[in-house]
C-alpha cells in the first residue's frame, strides 16, 4: 500500500448560475481589479493508501459520487499525488 | 397513528410542525435521527432548519444518516413524506424527490411571503386544493433556488411531478414573483409517487389561525 493524496475539485456544470462567484467578482471589480470572468469551485485533500494511483483515484471518485458532489449541478475531477 | 417529525441537529422547525400538526388533530411526535423511525408511523416529515450547519451543502450530510433508509422504506409502502425547507433539500439530496435546491439567484437568505399556485392538486398534499389555487406562504431560506437539468425538468413536467410554482396574487408566473430564480419557478416537486413530496415554503408557518396565515393547512391535510 501507498500513501496518496486525491484532490477533488467540485464545480457548478457549465450554465448552472453562480450567485456566490458573481458577488464576489463584483467585490473584486469594486477594489478595482478588472477581470473579464471568475468562477468558484470546492477542492476536497484526501490522504488515503492505495496499492496504486489508479484505485485511489477510483475510491475518490466514489466518494465526490455519494456525497462530495450533487450530479444534478456538480461537475468533479480527481487528481492523485503520492503524498509527501 | 402518529407522524414522526425527524429531528436532525440543527432542525429548528421541527417543534412548529408537531404543533401546527396537532392543531389540524394530526398525532405527531418529534423522533431523534439517531433513535430511527417507529415502524408504525404514519407519516414522515422532514423539518426546516439548518441541519449539519448546512455544512458541504444544505441538506447533504442530513440526507446520508441512517434513519433515511427507513424514511425510503416507509414511503415505497405509501407512507406520506413531507420535506419542507431545510426537509426539501434534504428531500432532494436523499434523491427522494428529483432536482436540487441551491444558492438563491440574489445570494441573499430571503424570509418573506410568497404566492404558490397549486399544479398538481390530485395528490395527498394538495387535495384540499384545486389546480390553479393560490396560496399565500412563507419563504425562509438561502438556498431555495431549484435547479434541474432542461431535459429531466421536461420530465417532471411531463410527468405532472410540479406541485407548485411560484405566481404573483393573480397566479401569473413572472421573474419578480420568482423569489430565488427557481427553474420554472418551481417552489415543490412530488417524488416518484405522489405521495413524496417537498416543498421551499412553510406550511406548518401558514396552519394556526394566531399566526395570521392558514393556507398552508391543507398541505399537512395529507397526514389526517
Amino acid at each position: 500500500m501507498t500513501a496518496y493524496t486525491a484532490t477533488v475539485t467540485v464545480r457548478l456544470k457549465h450554465g448552472v448560475l453562480d450567485p456566490e462567484a458573481e458577488t464576489t467578482q463584483k467585490a473584486l471589480e469594486r477594489l478595482g481589479f478588472e477581470l473579464g470572468d471568475l468562477r468558484s469551485a470546492d477542492r476536497f485533500e484526501i490522504d488515503l493508501e492505495a496499492a496504486d494511483s489508479d484505485e485511489a483515484a477510483e475510491r475518490a471518485g466514489e466518494m465526490a459520487d455519494r456525497l462530495l458532489a450533487n450530479p444534478t449541478i456538480h461537475d468533479y475531477d480527481v487528481t492523485v499525488e503520492t503524498a509527501e | 397513528m402518529t407522524v414522526s417529525v425527524i429531528r436532525f441537529g440543527g432542525s429548528n422547525c421541527d417543534r412548529d410542525a408537531v404543533r401546527a400538526l396537532d392543531a389540524l388533530g394530526v398525532d405527531a411526535e418529534i423522533v431523534w435521527h439517531e433513535d430511527g423511525l417507529p415502524a408504525d408511523a404514519t407519516g414522515v416529515v422532514l423539518p426546516g432548519g439548518f441541519s449539519y450547519g448546512d455544512y458541504l451543502r444544505a441538506g447533504a450530510m442530513a440526507a446520508n444518516s441512517p434513519i433515511m433508509d427507513d424514511v425510503r422504506d416507509l414511503a415505497a409502502d405509501g407512507v406520506p413524506v413531507l420535506g419542507v425547507c431545510n426537509g426539501a433539500q434534504i428531500g432532494c439530496e436523499s434523491k427522494l424527490t428529483p432536482g436540487a435546491f441551491t444558492t438563491n439567484a440574489s445570494a441573499r437568505f430571503q424570509c418573506e411571503h410568497v404566492n404558490v399556485c397549486v399544479e398538481n392538486a390530485d395528490t395527498p398534499f394538495t387535495a384540499a386544493y384545486d389546480e390553479g389555487d393560490v396560496l399565500t406562504l412563507p419563504i425562509a431560506h438561502g438556498e431555495g433556488r431549484f435547479e434541474i437539468g432542461a431535459e429531466r425538468y421536461d420530465d417532471l413536467v411531463s410527468e405532472d411531478r410540479v406541485l407548485f410554482r411560484y405566481c404573483d396574487e393573480d397566479g401569473e408566473l413572472s421573474d419578480d414573483a420568482n423569489p430565488n430564480g427557481s427553474t420554472g419557478a418551481v417552489a415543490g416537486v412530488l417524488g416518484e409517487r405522489d405521495s413524496v413530496a417537498v416543498l421551499m415554503p412553510h406550511p406548518e408557518r401558514a396552519t394556526l389561525p394566531e399566526l395570521g396565515l392558514t393556507d398552508g393547512q391543507g398541505i399537512l391535510r395529507a397526514f389526517a
